[in-house]
C-alpha cells in the first residue's frame, strides 16, 4: 500500500524531473547554471512577498522570479560588470533581502528548511496542481521555442542573420525558465534547484547525440533520481529534497561506469 | 534610382563607442557577383562595419541600404559550440532552415568537407570547421556571401585552398562575396576589390591599384614585406591559379 502523501510526492517529483530535463539541457548548453541559482535563490524574497500582500506563497515566488529575470535580462546588457559578478550580487543580495524581510515580519514563522531544502513529503493537491499547470505550461513554451532556441544557442549573430528574433527569445525563455525554477521550488528546495536542472542533463550528455534525445533522457534520468530518493528518504528516513540529488549525483557517477553506446 | 544597381550600400556611416571613434565617414557599395575584401589591422574596425552592414549592429549614423529580398549567407569569425551540446555536423547544417536536408550532401561535396558531416561539430579540425561554416551560408542560396575571417585558424596551405574555393563559389553562383581578413597577400589573388580600413577607409580599388597605394604601404610598411616573403615561399611549393601571381606584384 502506498501512502496517500507519498503518491502526490512521487507525483510531484516526476513532474518537476520532466520539467527539469529540457530547460535543464537549455541551462547546460548555455552555461546558465549560475543563473538558474540567482532565480531560486530569490525564492525567499517571493516568498516574504507573498506574506506582506497575502498573496499565494507560490505566486509570490513566481513574481519575484519574474522580475529578477526582466533585471538580468537588463542587467546583463550593460558591460561594467561581467556577468557572474552581477549573477552572485543578485543572487546573494536577494536571499539575505528574503531573509531580512521575513525577520521584520510579526507574528509569521516560516519553515525555513522547507524552502532552502523542499519539502515533497508535505505537497497538497494545490501544489500538485501549480507543479502540472506551471510545468506544462513551462515545457509547451520551450517546445514552442526549440527551434530558435536551439540556433541562438549555436550562435546569435547567425541566428540574427538568418532572420530568428533572437532578443524576443531569449526574454521568453528567461520567463519560461524562471517559471520553472519557481515550479522546482517545492520539491527540492531553493538551495538545490540548479542540481535538478544540471545534473540530470550531465548525465544523459553522454548517451545522446541529439538535443532532442538529450532533453529526453535528461527527464527520464530525473524521474528515476526522484524515484530513487524518495524510496532512500522513506526507507531510512532521510530528508527528502537532499535524497533526490544524492540519487541524481549517484546516477551521475554511475553514467560513466556505463559504456558509451545508446546514440540515436 | 541610384541605389537598386547595388546589393548593399552604406553611406556615411560613422560609429561611435562611448567617445571613441570607431568607424569614420565610411562609404561602401557592392555588385552582384562582386568580391570585396575589408583589410586593415586589429582593432581597425572591420567586423564592427561588417555587423553594420549585416544590420546586427545599428551605426551612430549614415545608412545602410540593403536590396529588398537580399539572402545573405553569413559566416561568424568565432563559433563556439559547449561541449554538452550534442550537435552533428548534418543538424547544424538542417537549422539553416526550409526543410532542404537532401541538399546538405552536395552543398558539403562543394566545400569538399563531405566525410564529416555525421561527426559531432565539436571534434573537427578548424580547416573542416570553416568549410562547414561556409557551406551553412550556402544553404541559404545566398546573393552574397558575408564571410568573416573565413581563413582564421586555418594553415597557409589550407587557406590558399580556401580563397580558391570562395572564387569557385563565386564563379558558380555568381553571388557577391565580401569578406573580411588580416592577411593581406594571399587574400589579394581572391577578390576584385580591396577596401583597406583603419576607422576611415585609407584606400581602395583593385588589388593592383592598393598594392601600390601610399595609403597601404604606410599602414602595412613592413608587414606587407614580410607577408610577401611567406607568400613567395609558398608559391614556390605549389601550383597555383596563375592569376594569384600577377595580383601581388
Amino acid at each position: 500500500m502506498i501512502d496517500d502523501f507519498l503518491l502526490r510526492a512521487l507525483l510531484g517529483g516526476l513532474g518537476v524531473a520532466l520539467v527539469a530535463g529540457p530547460f535543464g539541457s537549455f541551462v547546460v548548453w548555455r552555461r546558465l547554471a549560475y543563473f538558474g541559482d540567482t532565480l531560486a535563490h530569490s525564492a525567499l524574497l517571493g516568498v516574504a512577498f507573498g506574506f506582506l500582500l497575502q498573496l499565494n506563497l507560490t505566486f509570490g515566488i513566481l513574481l519575484i522570479c519574474q522580475l529578477l529575470a526582466v533585471l538580468l535580462f537588463f542587467g546583463q546588457r550593460q558591460k561594467l560588470l561581467s556577468s557572474d559578478t552581477l549573477l552572485g550580487i543578485f543572487s546573494h543580495g536577494a536571499l539575505s533581502v528574503g531573509l531580512v524581510a521575513l525577520a521584520f515580519m510579526e507574528g509569521i514563522r516560516v519553515d525555513l528548511l522547507a524552502y532552502l531544502f523542499g519539502d515533497i513529503l508535505a505537497i497538497g493537491t494545490a501544489d500538485l496542481g501549480w507543479i502540472f499547470a506551471g510545468g506544462g505550461l513551462a515545457l509547451t513554451g520551450l517546445l514552442w521555442l526549440w527551434k530558435p532556441l536551439l540556433a541562438i544557442t549555436i550562435h546569435e549573430d547567425l541566428a540574427r542573420v538568418e532572420g530568428v528574433p533572437v532578443d524576443r527569445i531569449n526574454w521568453a525563455f528567461l520567463a519560461l525558465i524562471a517559471l520553472s525554477v519557481a515550479v522546482m521550488m517545492k520539491v527540492v528546495g531553493l538551495l538545490l534547484v540548479t542540481s535538478l536542472l544540471i545534473i540530470p542533463a550531465a548525465t544523459a550528455r553522454r548517451f545522446a547525440r541529439t538535443p532532442e534525445l538529450m532533453a529526453l533522457l535528461a527527464s527520464l534520468i530525473g524521474c528515476l533520481a526522484v524515484g530513487g530518493g524518495l524510496y532512500g528518504s522513506f526507507r531510512w528516513d532521510t530528508p527528502a529534497g537532499p535524497s533526490i540529488v544524492v540519487a541524481a549525483c549517484g546516477l551521475f557517477l554511475l553514467s560513466w561506469l556505463l559504456p558509451k553506446q545508446l546514440s540515436g | 534610382m541610384d541605389g537598386s544597381d547595388y546589393l548593399l550600400e552604406l553611406t556615411d556611416i560613422n560609429q561611435f563607442q562611448g567617445a571613441r571613434q570607431l568607424l569614420q565617414q565610411i562609404n561602401l557599395q557592392l555588385k552582384a557577383g562582386e568580391i570585396l575584401t575589408i583589410i586593415g589591422p586589429n582593432g581597425a574596425g572591420k567586423t564592427t562595419l561588417v555587423r553594420i552592414a549585416l544590420g546586427l549592429l545599428p551605426a551612430s549614423s549614415g545608412t545602410v541600404y540593403r536590396r529588398p529580398g537580399l539572402h545573405i549567407g553569413y559566416m561568424p569569425q568565432r563559433l563556439h559550440i559547449d561541449p554538452t551540446f550534442p550537435l552533428t555536423v548534418r543538424r547544424f547544417l538542417s537549422m539553416a532552415g526550409r526543410k532542404k536536408t537532401e541538399r546538405i550532401l552536395p552543398l558539403l561535396k562543394e566545400v569538399g568537407a563531405a566525410e564529416v558531416i555525421d561527426a559531432p561539430l565539436q571534434n573537427i579540425s578548424g580547416g573542416e570547421l570553416q568549410r562547414v561554416l561556409l557551406a551553412r551560408a550556402l544553404m541559404r542560396d545566398p546573393d552574397l556571401l558575408v564571410l568573416d575571417e573565413p581563413v582564421q585558424g586555418v594553415d597557409v596551405h589550407g587557406q590558399v585552398e580556401l580563397y580558391q574555393l570562395i572564387t569557385r563559389i563565386r564563379e558558380r553562383r555568381n553571388c557577391a562575396v565580401m569578406m573580411v581578413s588580416h592577411d593581406l597577400h594571399l587574400v589579394m589573388a581572391a577578390t576584385d576589390r580591396v577596401l583597406c580600413l583603419n576607422r576611415h577607409i585609407c584606400c581602395s580599388g583593385t588589388p593592383e591599384a592598393v598594392t601600390n597605394d601610399p595609403a597601404y604601404l604606410e599602414l602595412f610598411g613592413p608587414l606587407a614585406v614580410q607577408h610577401l616573403a611567406v607568400y613567395s615561399h609558398d608559391r614556390s611549393h605549389r601550383h597555383d591559379d596563375p592569376a594569384e601571381h600577377g595580383a601581388c606584384q
